[in-house]
C-alpha cells in the first residue's frame, strides 16, 4: 500500500489499524452525544422560526406565552444586546442566532421559549404573535445579481457594486488574454451546483445552564468547543473563564458544527429562567436553519495548443452565501485550478447573498462546485484535442516547484502521483457494457493547522493520559494514542486519549480544515518529548548520575557510558512508579500555533451506468486516491476517503435545497432531500499515498476533506462517456439526465 | 392529557411506565427510561438511527407510540451485548473501523441483527438492501458491509460449533 | 522584498498585485503594510495568511522572512 519511493520514517506502532478507545461506548449505547446529556430540573426549550423568506419584523407579542403555566422564559432580540462592539462577523453570529429587525430567510429563529416540558414548549410557540410585514426576496444566485433583485443586507451594500455582491476574490498569474490568444483549442462552459447540506445524522443539541453569579456550563455537540465558548460568552457579555463548554460525542459535523447557531439562546433562556435548558433541532431545523454550502453559477474557459500543453484558463464562479457573507467565493478561486500547472490562470469567486440560511463550510469548502466546473472543461478540452483526458491531466500537472495559482511555489505534493497511480490502476482496464462510462477528475485541498495544545500526564502506573483540545469525529483519539505510544515508546493500549473541556486547556481552534490529527498529532509529538525530558532527568536521579548520560530508547533510560555498565534500563513504569520521590508528577505539554498544514490532492474513477428510460445513474465502481501524507490509523484514512467520496457522490447525483416561489424550502426532511443509503453505493475502494509533508515531524498532511472533491467532476465525466450527453448542472438527477438525452435527441 | 400505563418487555426486563398517549416510543426509550442508546436523527422514519425490534421485527420507534409497546418485546442497542461479553457485530464493527462518529452505529447494529436473525447467510446486495433503511454520513458504508459479512461468518462458526 | 497580494487583500491596496516591503517577520511585515494602507488594518483579525516559501502561516506572526524569499499575503483559509 505505500509506495517506499515516497516514505522515509520507520515507525513501531504508527500506521497499525488498532481498535478505537471510543468504540465499546459506541457500539454499546453508552457513549454520550449532544442529546444524551441531562440536568436536574432542566427546561426544554424551543424556538419559533419565520415562515418568511424576507420579512420585516414589525412586533412581537409573547405576553401570552409568558403567562403560560409551566413556561420559565421567553426571549426575543430584545433581550440579546448587541454586545459585538463594531465586529462584523459577530454581529452576522448574532442576528443569525436570532432575528432582529426582519427575518433573512425561511427558518430564521425570531424566539425562543423555555418550558418545564416539549407540549407546554410547544404550546407556548403557537401563543407567540409575531407581525410580519412581507418583502420580497431572493433565492437563486444569479437572479440575486439582477438590477431588480431585492438586496438581502443593506449594510454589506457597498457603492459602485450590486448590493448583493459582496465582494471578488482573483488569483492567478500570468496574463490570460495572451494565453487564450495563443491557444488552438479553447473549451467554454458555464455550469451550476444545487445547494447542499453537511447532512450530519445528529441534529444540533446542546444542554446550557447559567447561574445568576455569571458562570456557565454548556454540554454541546460542536467541532469547536472553544470557538462556541468564545462566542457564546462575546454575545452574552458574559467572562470567557467563567463559561465551561464540554464538547460531547459529535454525531457529524463536515464543518456544520463550526458555529454557534442557537447554543447562545439556550444559554440565554437559562439564564433568564435560572434553570439548565436542553435544546434539540428537528430535522427540518437543521435543513432550513442550519449550516447548508453554497449553491454556485459558474463560467470555465480553457485554452490549449495542439500538443496538448494549457495555456490558459479562466473561471468565474458566484457562491451563494445566504444571508450573511462568508469567504466561500475567496476559497473556490484559490482551488480553482491548483491542480494544474497553467502558464496564464485567473480564477475568481464571487460571494453574493440571498434569503437562504447562513452558509457554513462544508468539507473542502467551495472546492466541490469549481472541480466539478474545471474538470468538465478539461474532459471536453481533451475531446476536441483527441486525447486521453488522464494523460492531458498529466502533461498539465502541478509538481514540486509549479506557482500555484493562488500564490506560493508548491514543495513536494501528490497530484501527479495520484494521476499515475489513476492511470496505472487495473479499475481503467475493467469492461464497460452498454449504457455505462468511466469518468476521472482530480481534486484539491489546503487542509489547515492553526492554536493547539496537549497535555500528556503520566500515572503513577505508567499508563498515559493525554488530553487534546480538538474533538474527535471519525477515530481521532485512536491516531494520537498511536502517536504519543510511538514517541514514548510504550504499548498503544497504555495511553488513553481524552477530549479537554474548555476549563482544562488553553484555547484550540475548531477541528475543521482537516486540522484535527495534524495539528493534536504535532502538539503531541512536542508534549511526549517535553515529557520524555523529565523522564530522563528522574531516570538520572534515580541512578544519581548527570542526565546528559542519560538516553531515551524503546520507552525506556538508558544510561551511557562505560561507568554505568551496571545500570540496567529503566522503564517508562518503573520511573512512574517513584515519580513522588523524585519531584512528583511527570508530564509534558505543548502549546502552539501548528503553522505548515500540507496541501492534500486526490484523484478518482468512477464508472456509472445510466437508465435512458428513467435517467437514473447508478454507479458501478469507484476507487480514490489521495495523498495522506502519513497515515497515522489507516483504517480511519481509508474511511475518510469513502465517506468523503460518498458525499460527493449524494451531492452529484441528488442532494439539492429546492425552494418554491414563495422562497421556502421544500425538502428539508431526510425523505426528500435524498443522500445516499447503503443499497446506492458499491464498495469505494481506496488506495492510500504517502507523500510526506516536510512541515510535520511525522509528515501528517491531513485527509479528511480532498476527496469530497473529484466525484461531481468524475461523475459529470462518466455520465457523459456512458449516454454521451454533458451535464452543466449537479446535482444530476433522474429529471435533468432525461431531458439532456431528450434534447439530444431532438 | 391523560397518561397510558404500559407493561412491556425491553432487553429481557419487565419494564412498566406511564406516558401520554401521543409520545412515541422514542422519546419514552429515551426521556423516561434513559435508554439514550436509541438516537433520533430525524423523527420521521427516514434515517434508522432509532431502529429497534418489537417481538423481532425492525422498526423506527420515532414512528411506534409507547403506548405500542404494551405486551410487547423491545431490543435495544443496550440490550445486544450478553454481560461482558459483545454481539458478533458490536465486535466486528470495532474491528472493522465500521463507525466513524457513530451516532449511526446503534441503529445500524439493531437492523444488522434483525437481518442476521433472519438470514446468516446474506449477500452483499442482500446486506446493502437491508440495511438501506439506516443512513450513515461518515463512512460511506464500505466498513460497515464488511463489518456486517465478517459477523455473519462469526456466528455461523459459533452455530456450527452448537451443534 | 516584493510582497505579492491576492484577493480581498489587494482590494484593499488599490487593486496592486504586488508592493515593495522590507522586513525581517511576518509582524513586521503586516504593521508595515498597515501603516502604509490603513485600509489593510482589520484584515488581520479578519483573516490573512502569510505564505513564505510555499509554507502558509496563519497565525505565526514571529516567523523570519528570508532574504529572498518568495512571499504572498493571502486570505485566511478555513475548513469543514
Amino acid at each position: 500500500m505505500n509506495d517506499p519511493k515516497y516514505t522515509g520514517q520507520e515507525f513501531k506502532v504508527v500506521g497499525t489499524r488498532v481498535k478505537r478507545p471510543d468504540g465499546l461506548d459506541k457500539v454499546t449505547g453508552r457513549a454520550r452525544y449532544g442529546a444524551d446529556m441531562s440536568a436536574p430540573g432542566q427546561l426544554v426549550g424551543l424556538m419559533l422560526r419565520s415562515p418568511h423568506a424576507h420579512a420585516r419584523i414589525k412586533k412581537i407579542d409573547a405576553s401570552k406565552a409568558e403567562k403560560l403555566a409551566g413556561v420559565k422564559a421567553v426571549i426575543t432580540s430584545a433581550d440579546l444586546p448587541d454586545l459585538t462592539g463594531g465586529n462584523s462577523g459577530l454581529y452576522d453570529t448574532l442576528e443569525n442566532c436570532m432575528a432582529r429587525d426582519r427575518a433573512l430567510y425561511d427558518g430564521h429563529a425570531v424566539a425562543g421559549v423555555a418550558a418545564i416540558d416539549r407540549t407546554t414548549a410547544k404550546k407556548a410557540l403557537k401563543l407567540i404573535k409575531v407581525t410580519y410585514e412581507k418583502l420580497p426576496h431572493v433565492t437563486d444566485v444569479d437572479e440575486a445579481l439582477n438590477d431588480d433583485a431585492p438586496i438581502v443586507q443593506p449594510r454589506y451594500a457597498q457603492d459602485g457594486r450590486h448590493g448583493n455582491l459582496i465582494n471578488k476574490g482573483e488569483f492567478g498569474h500570468g496574463d490570460i488574454d495572451k494565453g487564450f490568444a495563443e491557444a488552438d483549442v479553447i473549451v467554454e462552459r458555464s455550469y451550476k451546483t444545487g445547494q447542499t447540506h453537511q447532512g450530519y445524522i445528529e441534529p444540533h443539541a446542546c444542554l446550557a445552564s447559567v447561574s445568576p453569579d455569571g458562570t456557565g456550563e454548556l454540554w454541546v455537540t460542536t467541532q469547536g468547543h472553544f470557538a462556541y465558548r468564545n462566542n457564546c460568552a462575546q454575545l452574552l457579555g458574559m467572562d470567557i473563564a467563567k463559561l465551561k463548554v464540554t464538547s460531547s460525542e459529535i454525531g457529524g459535523g463536515f464543518g456544520g458544527k463550526t458555529h454557534v447557531w442557537m447554543e447562545p439562546i439556550a444559554l440565554a433562556l437559562s439564564r433568564k429562567a435560572n434553570r439548565p435548558v436542553k435544546m434539540v433541532m428537528s430535522r427540518e431545523e437543521v435543513f432550513k436553519a442550519s449550516g447548508p454550502t453554497c449553491s454556485t453559477s459558474m463560467d470555465i474557459k480553457i485554452g490549449a495548443k495542439k500538443d496538448g500543453t494549457i495555456v490558459a484558463a479562466r473561471a468565474e464562479c458566484r457562491y451563494m452565501n445566504g444571508a450573511f457573507p462568508g469567504m466561500w467565493g475567496t476559497l473556490g478561486g484559490m482551488t480553482a485550478f491548483a491542480c494544474y500547472n497553467i502558464a496564464n490562470n485567473k480564477a475568481i469567486g464571487v460571494n453574493v447573498l440571498c434569503n437562504r440560511p447562513k452558509v457554513a463550510a462544508y468539507r473542502a469548502p467551495s472546492a466541490p462546485m469549481m472541480a466539478f466546473g474545471v474538470e468538465s472543461t478539461i474532459d471536453q478540452l481533451a475531446k476536441e484535442l483527441g486525447t486521453d483526458p488522464v494523460e492531458l491531466r498529466l502533461k498539465n500537472v502541478a509538481k514540486e516547484g509549479t506557482l500555484a495559482p493562488y500564490g506560493p511555489v508548491w514543495g513536494p505534493i501528490g497530484i501527479e502521483p495520484t494521476l499515475e497511480a489513476v492511470r496505472d490502476h487495473p479499475h481503467m482496464r475493467a469492461k464497460l457494457g452498454k449504457n455505462q462510462g468511466r469518468g476521472v477528475a482530480c481534486g484539491f485541498w489546503f487542509n489547515i493547522g492553526g492554536q493547539t495544545c496537549s497535555d500528556l500526564n503520566i500515572g503513577p502506573d505508567g499508563t498515559v493520559n493525554l488530553t487534546v483540545g480538538t474533538i474527535d469525529v471519525g477515530g481521532a483519539r485512536a491516531s494520537l494514542a498511536l502517536i504519543a505510544a510511538e514517541e514514548l515508546g510504550i504499548a498503544y493500549e497504555d495511553v488513553r486519549t481524552n477530549i479537554g473541556d474548555t476549563s482544562s486547556l488553553g484555547h484550540n481552534d475548531t477541528t475543521e480544515g482537516s486540522r484535527g490529527t495534524f495539528s493534536s498529532g504535532m502538539a503531541t509529538i512536542f508534549a511526549a518529548r517535553k515529557a520524555i525530558d523529565v523522564l530522563k532527568e528522574r531516570a538520572a536521579k534515580m541512578w544519581q548520575i548527570p542526565v546528559e548520560a542519560v538516553t531515551w530508547e524503546d520507552g525506556s533510560a538508558h544510561a551511557v557510558g562505560n561507568e554505568h555498565d551496571n545500570l540496567s534500563p529503566l522503564t517508562l513504569k518503573d520511573i512512574a512508579k517513584k515519580a513522588g520521590n523524585t519531584g512528583g508528577p511527570i508530564a509534558g505539554h505543548h502549546e502552539a500555533t501548528a503553522d505548515g498544514a500540507g496541501v492534500s490532492f486526490a484523484s478518482h474513477i468512477v464508472d456509472v451506468e445510466v437508465d435512458p428510460e428513467t435517467g437514473k445513474t447508478t454507479i458501478l465502481r469507484y476507487t480514490v486516491v489521495q495523498d495522506a501524507g502519513k497515515a497515522i490509523h489507516p483504517d480511519y484514512v481509508e474511511g475518510q476517503f469513502q465517506g468523503a467520496a460518498a458525499q460527493g457522490i449524494g451531492w452529484a447525483l441528488n442532494e439539492e435545497y429546492i425552494y418554491g416561489e414563495d422562497g421556502r424550502l421544500q425538502n428539508g426532511a431526510f425523505l426528500d432531500y435524498r443522500m445516499p443509503v447503503c443499497s446506492d453505493l458499491p464498495s469505494i475502494d481506496t488506495k492510500i499515498l504517502e507523500i510526506p509533508n516536510p512541515s510535520h515531524p511525522y509528515g501528517i498532511r491531513g485527509v479528511g476533506e480532498t476527496s469530497i472533491v473529484p466525484p461531481l467532476g468524475a461523475i459529470g465525466n462518466a455520465v457523459s462517456n456512458a449516454v454521451g450527453v454533458r451535464m452543466y448542472e449537479v446535482p444530476m438527477s433522474p429529471p435533468r439526465i432525461l431531458k439532456a438525452l431528450d434534447d439530444a435527441s431532438a | 392529557m391523560a397518561g397510558v400505563h404500559v407493561t412491556t418487555t425491553i432487553n429481557n426486563d419487565p419494564v412498566e411506565y406511564v406516558c401520554p398517549a401521543d409520545e412515541s416510543l422514542l422519546d419514552v426509550l429515551r426521556d423516561n427510561l434513559g435508554l439514550t442508546g436509541v438516537k433520533e436523527g430525524c423523527g420521521t422514519g427516514d434515517c434508522g438511527a432509532c431502529s429497534v425490534t418489537l417481538d423481532g421485527q425492525l422498526v423506527c420507534a420515532c414512528l411506534v407510540l409507547g403506548a405500542e409497546a404494551e405486551g410487547r418485546t423491545i431490543t435495544t442497542v443496550e440490550g445486544m451485548a450478553d454481560g461482558e461479553k459483545l454481539h458478533p457485530l458490536q465486535e466486528q464493527f470495532i474491528n472493522n473501523a465500521a463507525l466513524q462518529c457513530g451516532i449511526c452505529t446503534p441503529g445500524f447494529l439493531i437492523a444488522a441483527k434483525a437481518l442476521l436473525d433472519e438470514n446468516l447467510s446474506p449477500t452483499e446486495t442482500e446486506i446493502r438492501y437491508a440495511l438501506a433503511g439506516n443512513l450513515c454520513r461518515c463512512t460511506g458504508y464500505d466498513k460497515i458491509v464488511k463489518a456486517v459479512q465478517a459477523a455473519a461468518k462469526d456466528l455461523r462458526k459459533q452455530n456450527k460449533k452448537k451443534k | 522584498m516584493e510582497v505579492s497580494l491576492s484577493g480581498s487583500v489587494r482590494d484593499a491596496v488599490g487593486g496592486l498585485a504586488s508592493v515593495e516591503v522590507e522586513a525581517e517577520t511576518i509582524r513586521e511585515l503586516l504593521t508595515r503594510l498597515i501603516d502604509r494602507y490603513p485600509k489593510l488594518e482589520h484584515h488581520p483579525e479578519e483573516g490573512i495568511a502569510v505564505a513564505i516559501d510555499g509554507t502558509i502561516y496563519r497565525d505565526s506572526w514571529e516567523t523570519p522572512i528570508p532574504e529572498g524569499s518568495e512571499v504572498f499575503l493571502l486570505p485566511r483559509i478555513v475548513g469543514g
